[in-house]
Order: structure tokens, then sequence, then C-alpha cells
């Protein structure tokens, strides 16, 4: 009897056509709705498209992963908290300190400063995709990082390590120079900046070798 | 830190694939749109909770704005052209060597890596009352923190200030300016700015960085073949190595017969709201050889007009001495 009663007031407030569009929406957004905003208004026309998740075939370590995204998630959110792939660090979540590096069709590119819905039909890399799938080999910069023991607490290491894999991939006769400038777009707070060059050296040379 | 709860506010995104349909996107939208391209400008805006656009038009799959067309008076590129394509393109660096280099100047690899030609000269200012939503003069309100007695103020502007000291933090801007670079700019209707007048002060809007309006997209960008092969000098200085914008940067270039200076162009950025063309410096110089004098010359010259706010007077002396630089560099 009350469920039929509260049918009745909805139908009074609500067009039979926004009342569908609003379930049809606070359906598709209840798997994340609660943590993602912190003053939902989810059956508010205005923001109806804005808050539904719509379903995205995402290339990412060579898998294809189907993922319900928001138009306004970014990749490092979509990687972090909705695949699992906690390898990628978010530090600052303004393009400014690197810890969230991915490789974007072998690129390297910030994951907090792109949204997911930009990267459909490209292929993501994140450091959990570097090693042999099949044998569990070690990727040449992850390699080099066991050697040489580049990093102190290692927070930004997911980073440096996608960016040395894009640079090692360009030129494998990197200079210790060029190193400097291609590692520019990461920060380390541990200021391990020596250490992590000579990782990235060493990754160079692990390049020439294979 | 970073967490889940610091999720962008939301939109609506809509990804065209043609100009045609973006600037009808566009159009629909007015003023509650916002066209995004790289991103960089736009995520800090939004994650800040300054710009809350209703809808977001991405221009990012409009294959037509993207990548580099050879054209007999020159090259043509696309707005959407990341800042590594730019940087790495053959006859961008060997014919028009100062875009290559001031694009190789812009923030980090990973900026580079995403961020677009377009964006690059069409961003925001980064005046950081601005960038913190103080409701200052640019962003509708009626007062300057950046120029108020004890206001920090080491990066704003030495030129063209009118009530917005703000500076225009594009390091590609100069040297399509020395480049003598068109924009292309569509809205329906295609329209083509010289790149000095692509970019407007505060004088004339104090709400925007360039002469787009709402509706309006940066399409491609048109080098001249004229100045290819000129002598280039670009140079911009900043207060770290690297991942930082300009504190003055300069870009010119200069068409040489023998040691004499037969023509040239001259644009200084970092010092005015918007990218500074030198046309007075250029006819000083022209015709001459690049003596001491005149590389002296042209420095006083460049800086005739400025004005120090309380921080920043160490501008003049800088733009001074990278305008001396620049007429250096072709010193027999």
């Amino acid at each position: 009897m009350h469920d039929v009663e509260s049918v009745g007031v909805l139908e009074k407030k609500y067009s039979r056509r926004t009342f569908i569009k609003g379930v049809i929406a606070t359906g598709a957004t209840v798997s994340s709705a609660n943590y993602l905003f912190r003053g939902p208004n989810i059956l508010g026309a205005a923001t109806l498209q804005s808050t539904t998740e719509r379903l995205l075939t995402l290339t990412v370590n060579g898998q294809e992963r189907r993922v319900d995204v928001l138009p306004n998630e970014t990749l490092a959110m979509t990687l972090r908290y909705k695949l699992n792939l906690t390898g990628t660090k978010l530090g600052c979540d303004r393009a400014e300190c690197g810890a969230c590096t991915v490789l974007v069709d072998g690129v390297n590119q910030y994951s907090c400063s792109i949204l997911t819905h930009q990267l459909r039909g490209r292929s993501v890399t994140t450091i959990e995709g570097l090693e042999n799938a099949d044998t569990g080999e070690l990727s040449v910069v992850q390699q080099a990082v066991m050697d040489e023991g580049g990093f102190q607490c290692a927070f930004c290491a997911p980073g440096f390590v996608m960016s040395m894999t894009a640079m090692v991939a360009n030129n494998p006769n990197v200079t210790r120079e060029e190193a400097r400038v291609a590692l520019s777009g990461n920060l380390c707070r541990c200021a391990d900046y020596d250490k992590i060059l000579n990782c990235a050296m060493r990754a160079a040379e692990l390049a020439r070798s294979v | 830190m970073a967490n889940m709860k610091d999720m962008i506010p939301a939109f609506d995104l809509v990804q065209p694939t043609t100009v045609e349909d973006a600037v009808d996107l566009m159009k629909d939208a007015g003023d509650e749109g916002w066209v995004l391209a790289g991103g960089l400008d736009t995520f800090d805006w939004f994650k800040d909770r300054i710009k809350r656009p209703r809808v977001v038009i991405d221009i990012g799959g409009i294959e037509e704005m993207r990548g580099f067309r050879d054209e007999a008076g020159g090259i043509e590129i696309g707005a959407m052209t990341t800042l590594t394509e730019v940087a790495n393109h053959a006859r961008v660096r060997s014919e028009f060597g100062v875009l290559a280099t001031a694009a190789e100047h812009v923030a980090t690899p990973q900026i580079r890596n995403q961020g677009t030609l377009g964006g690059n000269i069409t961003q925001d200012t980064r005046c950081w009352y601005y960038r913190s939503g103080w409701p200052c003069y640019r962003a509708g309100g009626n007062v300057c923190y950046a120029s108020a007695p004890l206001a920090m103020n080491r990066e704003h502007c030495i030129l063209g200030r009118s009530r917005c000291v703000a500076v225009n933090p594009s390091d590609t801007a100069p040297a399509l300016i020395a480049l003598d670079a068109k924009m292309v700019v569509q809205s329906p209707r295609r329209r083509l700015y010289d790149a000095e007048d692509y970019f407007i002060g505060p004088s004339v809007d104090i709400t925007r960085m360039t002469v787009l309006e709402p509706g309006d997209l940066l399409t491609q960008v048109f080098v001249p073949a004229f100045w290819a092969n000129s002598n280039f000098y670009f140079e911009k200085v900043r207060d770290r190595g690297s991942w930082d914008f300009q504190l003055v940067s300069v870009a010119a270039a200069f068409r040489m017969s023998g040691s004499t200076i037969e023509d040239a162009r001259i644009a200084v950025n970092g010092v005015a709201p918007y990218p500074v063309r030198l046309d007075a410096v250029e006819r000083l110089v022209r015709g001459e050889a690049a003596s001491e004098s005149l590389q002296n010359a042209a420095g006083e010259l460049a800086i005739q007009g400025t004005r120090a706010l309380r921080h920043n007077d160490y501008k003049i002396v800088m733009m001074r001495n990278l305008v001396r630089r620049a007429v250096r560099s072709v010193a027999a």
C-alpha cells in the first residue's frame, strides 16, 4: 500500500517521461554517484546526461576492458577506482607532478588531465602492463630500477618508470642531459634525481643490448 | 590529496568530428559552452571550481584540425597538433626553427605530448589572483588584486596595462608573430587574423586574451614561407630550468644580406597582457649592420613606455637585454 502511494506522489510531480528518465539516470549512476558528488542532484533534468555513465571499451595493457565512465571522469580515476590499476598514482591532480604518467599509444601523458572519454580507440599502458604478461619478466626500465635502486619513498616511481619507458623507446642512445629533459615532467620530493638518472642511463644501456 | 571526491563538477560532454559540427554545438551552447583542446588549461579551471560550463565540446576528434599541410606559400598547421609534433616536424625544424624551439620550451614532455599549438596560443593568463578565483576585473569584478599596494606582482606586466596587469603566458605566440603567421578562425564564417592581431589587450576586452568570442574556433595556423630559413633567435627566461612559464621571452626573425639586416620581425612575451610586436625596433634595425651601438639602441627603444609594478622592475632590464641579444645574434 505504501509503495503505491509513493508512486502516486511521484506521478503528480513528474511527467511519466521525466520519471522514467530519472530512474534510468539513478540506475546508471548508483554504483558511483554516492561518493562522486558532494551534493548530488541526480534527478534534475539539466544534469541528466552529465551524471550518466556510458559504457566504453578501453584498451588497457593490451586487454580490452569494458567500463562505465562518466563524462567528467579522468583516466587516472578510471584506472585507479574502476579498473583497480592502482599502480598509477595521483599526486597533485593538476598536471604538475607526473606521478600519474601513463602511456597513450606509446606516448607519455598525465592521466589526471585527460578525460577517459577522450581515449576511445586508443591504447593505454600503465605500470602494471610493463612486465611480460606470460613470463613475468621485467621490462628493461623496471630491471634498471631494481639494479640501481633509484628511489627512496618511490611514490613517484611509477610515473618516472613510464616516462623512462617512453624515453628509451624513442631513443635508446639518450645522453644523461637528454634524459634530464625527457624526465623533466616528473617530480621527486625525496630529490633522488641523480639516482633516478642513473636508472635512466642503465635502462638505456639495457635497451641497447636487447 | 587527490581522491575520488576531487571529481570535476559534472558537465555534458560532446565530441564532434568535424569543424562544422563543433561550431554548431558551440553556437547551441553559447556562454555555457567550453571548448576542450589539450585540456591543460581547462582542467585546472574545472578542478578548482572556478569555471563551470554546462557543455564541454571536445574537439580532439576533429581530424582536419590535426597535422601539417604543405602549401605553396607556406605550411598550415592544425590547431590540434600537439606541441611535440610541432617541435619534431622536419619542415618546421628546418625552415621555421624559431617555432620548433619555442614549442620545445613549453612546460614538460608530458604537457607537450598532450598540449596543442592552438591551446598554447589561446590559453588564459596565469595571474594567480585571477586563477584562484578572485573577483578581479578580468573575472567580471571591479578591482585588480595584482596591482594593489601589497600585491605580489613579480610576474606581471610592464606594458599595455589597462586595469588588468596580467601577462600572456604562451611560448609559441611570439614565435608565430616573428614568422608573420596567420590564424584561421571559423565561426561558421572563416576569418584570417595576423598573429599579432589575434591577441587582444584588456583595453579591447578585459575578459578575453584573444579575438575568439563564444562560438569562434581557431582551426589552423598558417605559417607563410616568406620568413622561412631566416636567421632566428628565441630565448625564454624563467625561474627554473624547466617546467615554468616565461618571465620574459623574445622571438625574432632576421633576413640578412651580408652583414646588413634587410628585414626583421621581433616579438616579446611576458611583458604585457598580449605578446608585443616591436615594430619600432624592427624599423630601427632595418638596413643596418648589427653593431654594438645598434644592439644597445634596439634594447633602449624596446623598453620605451614600460612602467614597472612594485616587484617587477627587473623585467624592464630583462626585456632590454633580450632584445639586445636578439640583435646581437646576427652581428658579423
